[in-house]
């Protein structure tokens, strides 16, 4: 209890760095410490602890139920943690409202549903928030989303609405709605699990490009194949707990722990 | 284009056919079509002949109605008084006016590509009320004051209805967000608040809006009747409004506020923007239901001691110049408020299908 008082009191000011740990803490951007958070009684999270560097690109895999959409919507509050910090971009998530809307103004999020704005045509989803929560004047704000429809290739479609594209395309349009806001983080929480085969591959290549522009990222996916290609790191994650964190090449070929064993033959089975 | 593209086969019916199929298929079904077909030859015709073919158009007293059709003098010489009430035949311009307005800001809504309709209707919403705020009672700009005493027929019904209509809208959507709010005291006001006007019949609340109220205002501090009606029927209605709106809210998805929330949309940008245009177009049929039975709920000012349309007619009916017109008296009220509500009730589908984007997240 007396360590939640400390938390409180430390957070006061949103733009208060964090003293530096050891090594190359300094240069993480996402900082989870100890994380906790519990659904009633039961316990979702697990003492988490995770540093992610400017740049770095992360895949969080595991079975379903074992927290790992949880776990990123924390790091932009979507879900409140009870126990522990999360500080991304040096700035500690708690309560505050503006600290909270501070960090989501810097961290994009694609669902898995995609959660398009249904009475909005694609440039008007792309452009709301940015003329909203960043007052960009609203001229610059549709080029701007026009060039990230092109990047993520679907600029034609621009003034359809949600319901008129693919579920391939609509993901596409999330993924260009998140950009326009340049965001320093995206967050994926699993982006092509809604999506029929053949479109998964649309979004794919999306996201791989986005990868090798450097943006920051964290993915919750079952796409073994884009992990292999893209990640710095992968993570398994079971029943809350981090269980193993390891580079791609080491984490499909050796992996350490029986249990991320056991999912690894399981899902590469076929 | 390797093959020609198949088209639906084309089903074409003849009219011999169409009714053996529909109308004739079994005895039981033959038996019910004549049976019906006789009611309907055998009720139409006189109806249209009371209305219509035999009834007196033209004329100045009621000794000029023939007696086998409708009287429809009785209506054309009271009309004036079934449309403004007592307000002094001088002044009746100012609600012409208002009339005019009012057919001006929402007959464009109807027209498909009219210039400038948005502007129009959003004048009618907002300027209107104003305008007619100095117009109709007058007192100020140096009109003459018309007290609201001698206001009555359709105007009445008008007022009563445009003001409940467009002051329980927003009202509404405040109590519903409200009753969704996650502050406890917020809550609790807008459940209260709901819970005891949609519970209260609209009379009880007209009776004590206009017999209780005065008792409890200080001395010297009274509020017309007319005022007090409407403070009434507004209230009354929002809660209703409030349930039709919070039936919408409950309607959009969770992935809708986590999407705004992800992009940082604060709390009233998220439910201005996002929220509540959806949640109000998906419940436009439950809006418009709750506009039209306040339209017509309108009609229990009577017992107040208003004369709204209902209230004039009747009064005349008992006029001993003009006697047995009850009939058309209620025809022709009935037929005033089916001109209003039917047009609300087009306006809100052409709506629906503007506003309809068509497809669900």
């Amino acid at each position: 209890m007396g360590n939640t008082m400390t938390e409180q009191t430390q957070a006061t000011d949103p733009k208060k760095t964090v003293p530096s740990q050891k090594d190359d803490n300094s240069s993480a951007i996402i900082r989870v410490e100890g994380m906790n958070k519990w659904y009633g009684d039961f316990h979702v999270l697990k003492n988490l602890n995770l540093n992610v560097r400017q740049g770095e690109r992360i895949v969080i895999c595991g079975p379903s139920g074992s927290g790992k959409s949880t776990f990123i919507r924390c790091i932009n509050r979507l879900e409140e943690h009870q126990q522990g910090r999360i500080i991304v971009d040096n700035i500690e998530l708690t309560d505050d409202i503006r600290h909270i809307d501070t960090v989501r103004r810097e961290v994009g999020m694609v669902f898995q549903h995609f959660n398009l704005f249904p009475h909005l045509t694609v440039l008007e989803n792309c452009c709301l928030s940015p003329i909203w929560v960043r007052k960009v004047p609203r001229r610059e704000a549709e080029a701007t989303a026009m060039e990230y429809l092109e990047r993520v290739r679907i600029p034609e479609q621009a003034s359809k609405f949600p319901g008129q594209l693919s579920g391939g395309q609509q993901q596409r349009v999330a993924i260009a709605r998140a950009l326009c806001m340049k965001p320093k983080i995206m967050l994926f929480d699993e982006p092509t699990s809604a999506l029929d085969p053949e479109m998964i591959k649309e979004v794919l290549d999306v996201m791989i490009e986005l990868a090798g522009s450097g943006m920051t990222m964290i993915c919750v996916t079952h796409e073994m194949g884009f992990a292999k290609t893209v990640a710095d790191r992968v993570i398994f994650m079971d029943s809350g707990e981090i269980v193993e964190e390891a580079p791609p090449h080491e984490f499909f070929t050796n992996p350490r722990e029986p249990r991320t064993q056991k999912f690894l033959e399981q899902i590469l089975q076929h | 284009m390797a093959e020609p593209m198949l088209k639906p086969p084309k089903i074409a019916i003849s009219p011999v056919d169409w009714m053996r199929r529909n109308l004739f298929s079994s005895w039981y079904n033959s038996l019910l079509t004549i049976v019906v077909g006789y009611l309907v030859v055998t009720s139409v015709g006189p109806v249209f002949s009371w209305l219509f073919f035999e009834a007196t158009f033209l004329g100045t007293d009621s000794s000029d109605c023939t007696g086998t059709g409708a009287c429809w003098l009785f209506i054309s010489q009271r009309l004036n008084f079934f449309i403004y009430g007592f307000y002094p035949d001088e002044f009746q311009w100012r609600v012409n006016i208002m009339f005019g307005l009012l057919a001006v800001c929402f007959v464009p809504q109807f027209i498909e590509g009219f210039p400038w309709r948005k502007w129009f209707g959003l004048f009618g919403l907002t300027g209107l009320p104003v305008v007619g705020y100095f117009l109709v009672p007058g007192g100020s700009f140096g009109l003459e004051a018309v007290e609201s005493s001698k206001w009555g027929g359709l105007m009445l019904t008008l007022i009563l209805a445009y003001i409940g209509i467009i002051a329980s809208l927003p009202i509404g959507i405040v109590l519903a967000l409200g009753r969704r709010s996650e502050m406890p005291i917020i809550r609790g006001i807008c459940v209260v608040f709901i819970e005891v006007w949609r519970a209260v019949p609209l009379i009880t609340v007209l009776f004590m809006a206009s017999v209780m109220l005065p008792l409890f205002l200080p001395d010297g501090m009274n509020f017309e009747k007319l005022m007090r009606a409407l403070i009434g029927i507004t209230l009354w209605q929002s809660a209703y409004m409030a349930e039709v709106i919070r039936g919408g809210l409950q309607a959009i998805p969770r992935g809708q506020y986590e999407a705004a929330d992800a992009l940082g949309l604060g709390y009233w940008k998220k439910t201005g923007l996002i929220i509540l245009p959806q949640a109000l177009k998906m419940v436009i049929p439950g809006i418009v239901n709750t506009f039209i039975s306040l339209f017509k709920d309108t009609t229990l000012v009577l017992i107040i001691g208003l004369f709204d349309i209902l209230g004039t007619v009747q009064s005349t009916i008992t006029d001993p110049a003009w006697q047995n017109v009850a009939i058309e008296g209620y025809v022709f009220v009935a037929f005033c408020f089916w001109v209003f509500c039917f047009g609300i009730s087009r306006y809100s589908q052409n709506l629906e299908r503007k506003l309809d984007t068509g497809h669900k997240t």
